[in-house]
């Protein structure tokens, strides 16, 4: 009886502890001098530094071309890893997760000047492309776990009903390994909607900015006092989709993560 | 038997297909890049303008940087204080929610939910949190609990990292946890194992592989630490919480110098790699043993 109440004690007591910074934060956006009210809100879109629509567009489009890509290619790439044998198929599995193992700044360097080649200087279309490079480690390994776990009869039933592998990727595999691509898109959501590193080398003009460059630069790029209301604000209209998005498909997330991405 | 190698031929083929936007990618954003970053060391290479071979002044001019010894020496400081902090708080959480009972989904909710939140957002969050201004944690004599003093500007740094990165590891050592068979815990108390016996024989032994996959993490995040101190400390006071990527980012953005960021890139990149063969090799040799 006292080890539960220790238990249950100790727990709340740290869930309050992780809880508590980010319940301040909401409440520091919305209270103002005489009250509660959504000036801080108001002044985070309307002062000299703040934020403007077109930087919320500019996430949305990274997003986009983010997470897009990162499915189409994680799946096509799980499928090819997890169903097929080819030549040069585990070195090209073992480059991609040496992703990994690579400095973010190491490389972004270098992407600067290649993107730049490219014709892909301060663009978003590059930065997206990146991203996309980043999350291919992860959402490989998993994508080719959900692939692999999906039994040989289902795919064998459909060969026999006459479809080519890739009517048997449209019509049986998708649906089989829904899981994963959840986990893989919202994965591949969260880093592209939050990344600063790579987006403040890769983007130099202040309308290419995303949202979280916006808003970091209402930090940096102040000399005098720091409107700190406004910043919060910036940080639960950054914040609040991604836990509401996390918590609803967080289910699926866990369980997918404990499933795919550490087995083996 | 024809039928079968015809057919596995073509699948061959096939896969290659499926797996090609993969190889595009990776070989034009990965490989490239890392070749790239590579001879670039070995120029004097301007933001702007024609690079020329320079080789190996990027690299020896690297001992004549004082900011670099600087930022190494506390990169490696703060790799230390987050490995074994966040280690401990990160293992301590698993083993608080690893049994299924009444109330804990939530536990590991409110855990994890800072994972959610980008770490650049979080880093702002804590500068309103931590600020005089707005801040909850005022003292009547004015304290800047981010930039008043280097061990001041450390700490809240690494409460910070803390807060934010706990539940992503707890989760991980959660799935080691969760993968020892329940029996051998069962067969431990029958024999009249103590809980802490139980702990340093069983749990810590068969949890090996994850804890190590959790330090190799923590390990490379550290030494690779940015957002924190660009956003947080900005460096300061005095650079005294200036990182290596952070010199890495002054070298190409601020002093215009890319040479000299891929020849540090390079450094950083081979430490890391020479780290990692050694954790296999560790990690290895105890597997034997």
């Amino acid at each position: 009886m006292m080890a539960r109440a220790g238990y249950y004690t100790t727990g709340a007591a740290l869930a309050i502890l992780f809880l508590f910074p980010l319940l301040w934060s909401g409440y520091a956006s919305v209270s103002t001098e005489s009250g509660f009210g959504l000036e801080n809100y108001g002044r985070l879109f309307t002062s000299d530094n703040g934020i403007r629509p077109y930087h919320v567009v500019n996430s949305v489009l990274v997003c986009l071309i983010t997470v897009g890509g990162t499915l189409l290619i994680s799946t096509l790439g799980g499928y090819a890893f997890g169903r097929f044998r080819f030549p040069g198929r585990d070195l090209l599995f073992l480059v991609t997760l040496a992703i990994l193992m690579v400095p973010y700044a190491t490389i972004l360097i270098a992407l600067y000047v290649l993107l730049g080649w490219m014709g892909l200087q301060d663009s978003l279309l590059g930065l997206g492309l990146v991203l996309i490079m980043f999350q291919l480690p992860f959402s490989i390994f998993m994508m080719r776990n959900s692939f692999e776990a999906v039994p040989k009869e289902l795919e064998e039933s459909a060969l026999i009903d006459g479809c080519n592998s890739f009517g048997v990727l449209t019509r049986v595999m998708l649906h089989a390994v829904r899981p994963g691509l959840i986990t893989v898109g919202l994965f591949a959501f969260l880093t592209s909607w939050n990344e600063f590193f790579a987006p403040l080398i890769l983007l130099n003009s202040t309308d290419q900015f995303t949202l979280t460059l916006a808003v970091v630069n209402m930090r940096t790029a102040t000399f005098g006092s720091i409107d700190y209301a406004a910043l919060e604000a910036g940080v639960m209209f950054m914040a609040v989709p991604c836990v509401l998005l996390f918590l609803f498909l967080q289910r699926s997330y866990v369980r997918g993560f404990m499933s795919g991405a550490l087995k083996g | 038997m024809t039928v079968t190698s015809s057919r596995s031929r073509r699948a061959g083929w096939v896969g290659a297909a499926y797996a090609a936007p993969t190889a595009l990618i990776v070989g034009v954003f990965f490989i490239v890049p890392l070749l790239l970053v590579g001879w670039m060391s070995l120029h004097d290479w301007p933001l702007l303008g024609l690079p020329e071979i320079n080789a190996p002044e990027n690299f020896t001019a690297m001992a004549d940087n004082e900011l670099i010894a600087d930022a190494a020496w506390f990169t490696v400081k703060y790799t230390v204080i987050i490995t074994v902090l966040l280690f401990a708080v990160a293992f301590g959480l698993a083993l608080l929610v690893q049994h299924q009972r009444r109330g804990v989904g939530l536990l590991r909710t409110a855990f994890f939910l800072p994972v959610a939140v980008g770490f650049a957002s979080a880093s702002l969050l804590f500068l309103g949190l931590l600020s005089q201004e707005i801040g909850p944690f005022k003292t009547d004599e004015y304290i800047s609990w981010t930039s008043g003093s280097p061990s001041l500007a450390l700490g809240s740094a690494v409460v910070l990292v803390l807060w934010r990165f706990a539940g992503f590891n707890m989760l991980i050592m959660l799935t080691g946890l969760q993968a020892i068979p329940t029996e051998l815990y069962e067969a431990a108390r029958i024999d009249g194992a103590t809980r802490f016996q139980i702990f340093r024989r069983i749990t810590v032994p068969l949890m090996r592989p994850t804890i190590a996959l959790v330090l190799t993490l923590m390990i490379a995040g550290s030494l690779l630490a940015f957002d924190q101190f660009w956003i947080l400390t900005r460096g300061g006071p005095d650079n005294s919480t200036t990182s290596l990527v952070m010199v890495i980012y002054r070298e190409a953005f601020i002093r215009l110098d890319l040479g000299a960021a891929a020849a540090l890139s390079v450094v950083l990149l081979g430490v890391l790699v020479v780290f990692n063969v050694i954790q296999f090799g560790v990690l290895r040799s105890r597997r034997g043993a």
